[in-house]
Formats: C-alpha cells, structure tokens, sequence
C-alpha cells in the first residue's frame, strides 16, 4: 500500500478513510483548482463539472471547496477503512454498498469494510465523489487538484492500493440528505452551450460565426482535462493566429483545420490560435460532462448573462438548507 | 485598452506587435494591481503584448472588475521611451554547456545559417533577451530576439523526448525546457540551473532579462547538469 503523495506530518494524524480498490479508467482528486500561479505556467486544474462536484460537497456540508474524485466513466471502487459518510453525484450510473444499490445525489453512510462500488457511466462522463470533510490528500500551490500533464511529484491519477484521508469523522445531523431536482436536471438537457463572443470575434468571417451557431459539433474521442476537439462542418476561412496571450479554461480555439477546441481546466496558460469566444463556465461543465460522439451545438450569450447564471447557481447553492429528514430541502 | 474575456477575465492590450519594451510595461502593472491586494483577483497572465486579468466573477461584475483597473491604467507611466528603473526587471545570467552533446542540433543549425557552432554560440551569448512570457510549461520562458542570423524554424517533426535543461532556438525565440518534455525547438545546448521548482515556483518572469553564458563540461557537471 502506498500513501498518495507526501501528506503532511498533521494530516499523517487523520487516519485513511477509503482505500482505492479499483480508480477505473481514470480517477483524480480535485477541488475549484488553484489560484495565483498562471503566471508560471501553471494550469488552473480543478473539477470539470463545477455544479456536480460543489453538490456532492453540499450534501456533506462540506465546504464549497474540499476535494471530490472526479471518476471518468465509472469503474472506480473503494473500501471504507474507517466509518465516513460520501456521496457520489454525476453522470448517471449504478451504485452499489457491497452490492446492494444505492442512490446517488444522496449521503451515503458507509462502516470499516464496506466496500463502495460506481459501475460504467452511461450517458454522460465525469462522476465525483465526495468524503465529509473533503479528501485530505496533498497539496500543490495551496490546492488539491491534480494536473496530471505537469508531471509533478506524486500529482498523478489514483491508483488501486492508494489511500485517501477524509477531513471528519463527524456524521452529519439527521437523516441522509437527497439532493432536490435543480442539482441534476440540468444534465439531462440537450448540450447547447452559451458562448460569449471574444475581442477578435470581427476578424472572423460572418459566415463562419453563422456557422458556429447553427451546425452541430461532435466531441472527438481526443479529449481529455485539457480540453475537448470538436468535430463538425469546419470554420471555412478562419483568421491567422495571433500573438500568444493569456487564455482561460472555456476558451474555443479555431486552430487551421476549422475545427473549434474547446479549452478545460488543464488548458495552457497562453495561446496563440484565434479564438471566437468563451464558454460560459456552467456550460463548460455540460460539455465536460458529455462523451465522446455526442453532439453540442452553441448559441451566442453575452458576459453580464452568464455572470448572472452562474451567481444564481452559486446563489441557490448556498441558500439551501436541509430540512431534518433530509428529503425537502428548500430554497430560503 | 480592456476588453472583457468570457465570464472571469478582462485582457488589458499593450500593443499589436512584440516590442521589447512591453515586458516591463506590463510586469510594473501586474505589481501595481497586486499591491491592490483585490479580494477578487484570482491570476493574473502576462504575456508578449497583453496582460489578462482573472477574477472571480461571483464577487465582482464584469463592470465593477473593470472600473477598478481603468485607473491603473489610465496612469501607467509614459509608454514611449526609455524605461524607468522599475521597469527594467532584473539581470539574470545562465549557464550554458554548448556542444555536439547537449545541443544535438547546432551541426544542422550550422549548415542551415552558413556559420560555425561557434559563431551560433557567440551570436546566442551576446544578447540580452527579454522573458516575453511564461507559458507551454511550467517555468518555460519565452525569450526574444534572438539575432536573425541565428534564427532557425522548428523541427517538422518535433522530438518525443527533450532533455531536461535544453537551450533551444526557435525563429526569433530561445528557451530553456525546466523539465523533459516532448518539443519541437532546436537545441544547441543545455542549462545546470533549475528554471522551475515546487517551493520557488519559476526562475523567470515576464519583464526580466536574461542572458546565457557559455561554460564547459566540467563546470556544467559542477553545477549539476546532467548529461
């Protein structure tokens, strides 16, 4: 067995809580990722699906920050070493506490031996699991998260053997808590994804904008943290690339083929392809979620709207309240 | 001038071409906006011409974001003219181990400028390069102009594999790589010093100036290049 990373001499206190028995196809600790270090050259990291990663922290009260596993596709299984309650909340799939099923976008209790099982994701692409009290693996730069292209010591996918602490043991109060419908409806929409035109939105051809919005892209099989290739009726004539400049997770690149790039949480912190515009971060998370073959289509917002999305995301987040069975939460 | 960037940056523009006095213009900026201490920055991006700003966008509006630094701007020192002391950026000077070895292109490089290594050696020594932008990599610093004698293009097929340390030259551009990784630029050489870390985080930063000095191989080894 093997500790993930260095963790350090107050943490070493914090006896593991889940045992890694199996990650799947890929599975990486991440938080909202990390702040003030771009200008390194370090990515910005963090989970993809920001609403499903901040819900399944909610239903542990834990903070809108801790670390989750962000599981892609399923497969991942753990044994409970310690008592600890988790929840799992994403793209659907079948859940089970030493086989029998269980719910997810619940809290979940689990007791030493209970082995913790997510089967293959079916619809969509990214599941999280959260610990109370958040996974206390090892920091870097002030954050959880894992970039995996950074090659950083010990900053790596799980493996099946590590060992991930959970920062309390303290169950929750009352009756386990089931998240109301607004946390995961918004999954089972069809992808149309708000893109806030950028400044060099005019040196494209209108014909191709028109094009942007009006044909269907596919997401490509090369996907991954960094970001998603997008197949479709390419951009016929699209402008020569720029001087490279600062660029941010959600940014569409139209690199010389016409095939737009959209960029995820381990994009580069600079980039010099031209790019029509940004993501709405909400909806960044709704393309993370989808699998490859699945088809987007996009639809131009402005910056104020998607702001104001995501404040009443955020709004909503923290003003909902458990009620003492758990099971009507509301919306103060 | 500002322009907003998707829901969480606003990218400030300097200029439209790569000009060797925008690096200090931009990195005083970025100290000016960090003494703010803004509850609601979360990075700031130099790079060759522009420096994007991100916020946090549940803290701020994209309004509010840019009145705050509009002052900032509007009263950025003269940006024609010689710069002042603070935007000068400091000196930093690395070693460099130039031969067959550690710069396995620098025969081609040769044959395709019509000079010998050693003049390419003595062409890359003799400037002071400016660190336009950090970026590619952690710790990966874009430095310009390399003279145009000098100037080779990447390789068509980039290598999978570039040794940790390697001094590489593209067009007008040279580098150092802070860690293995797969690269495209042409390497006459390789660099002892570490350019990245997990404590000090990078070497260089946007507005400093760099300069290479050329060392032999037992110097290199002395201070820890690896061969």
């Amino acid at each position: 067995m093997k500790e993930l990373g260095a963790i350090s001499s107050e943490l070493r206190a914090i006896s593991p809580t889940l045992r890694v028995l199996s990650p799947g196809i890929k599975a990486t600790v991440q938080d909202q990722g990390r702040q003030g270090i771009r200008h390194h050259g370090l990515a910005r990291g963090g989970v993809l699906d920001l609403r499903s990663a901040a819900w399944a922290n909610k239903l542990l009260d834990n903070e809108r920050n801790a670390a989750c596993v962000e599981i892609v596709l399923g497969g991942f299984q753990a044994e409970a070493l310690s008592a600890c309650e988790v929840s799992v909340t994403g793209a659907r799939a079948d859940v089970t506490v030493n086989g029998k099923p269980v719910g997810m976008w619940q809290s979940l209790q689990l007791a030493p031996g209970d082995k913790l099982a997510i089967g293959h994701s079916r619809n969509h692409r990214l599941i999280y699991l959260a610990v109370r009290g958040g996974f206390k693996t090892r920091e870097w730069f002030g954050s959880h998260s894992v970039v995996e292209r950074e090659a950083l010591e010990g900053a790596g996918p799980l493996q099946a053997g590590d060992l991930l602490p959970a920062g309390s043991h303290e169950p929750i109060q009352g009756a386990p808590r089931i998240a109301p419908p607004q946390a995961w409806q918004w999954l089972e929409q069809s992808p149309v994804l708000g893109l806030i035109p950028g400044y060099q939105h005019h040196q494209f051809r209108s014909a191709d904008l028109r094009r942007l919005v009006t044909s269907q892209y596919q997401v490509s099989d090369d996907s991954d943290r960094m970001g998603y290739r997008l197949a479709g009726s390419p951009m016929a004539d699209p402008p020569p690339g720029i001087v490279s400049e600062g660029i941010i997770p959600g940014a569409v690149q139209i690199p010389g083929d016409g095939q737009p790039i959209a960029l995820l949480a381990d994009c580069q912190t600079i980039g010099g392809y031209p790019k029509p515009g940004v993501i709405a971060s909400l909806d960044c998370g709704l393309l993370a979620q989808q699998l490859p073959g699945s088809e987007i289509t996009f639809e131009w917002t402005d910056t104020l709207t998607a702001q104001n999305r995501r404040r009443l995301f955020e709004r909503q987040y923290q003003q909902t309240v458990w009620s003492e069975n758990g099971r009507s939460p509301h919306w103060r | 001038m500002i322009q907003a960037v998707g829901e969480d940056a606003l990218l400030i523009s300097f200029g439209d071409a790569i000009d060797s006095a925008l690096p200090g213009q931009i990195a005083a900026l970025c100290q000016r906006i960090e003494a703010l201490e803004l509850p609601w920055l979360v990075d700031l991006v130099p790079s060759y011409t522009t420096l994007l700003v991100i916020y946090d966008p549940v803290a701020v509006n994209v309004f509010e974001a840019r009145a705050r630094l509009r002052p900032l701007i509007d009263s950025q020192p003269e940006t024609i003219g010689p710069a002042t002391n603070a935007q000068q950026g400091r000196l930093i000077e690395l070693p460099v181990y130039y031969s067959q070895e550690t710069g396995p292109d620098l025969a081609w490089m040769a044959e395709h400028t019509g000079l010998s290594s050693q003049q390419i050696i003595e062409r890359h020594t003799a400037e002071t390069y400016q660190v336009y932008a950090i970026g590619f990599a952690p710790g990966f610093g874009f430095m310009g102009q390399v003279d145009p004698s000098i100037a080779c293009p990447r390789k068509d097929t980039p290598r999978t594999q570039v040794p940790a340390g390697s001094v590489g030259i593209a067009n007008r551009q040279t580098a150092v790589y802070p860690k293995a990784s797969p690269g495209g630029w042409q390497l006459i050489g390789r660099c002892p010093t570490q350019l990245f870390d997990e404590v000090n985080l990078s070497l260089l930063r946007v507005g400093d100036k760099v300069r290479f000095v050329a060392i032999g191989k037992d110097e290199f080894l002395a201070q820890g290049g690896q061969l």
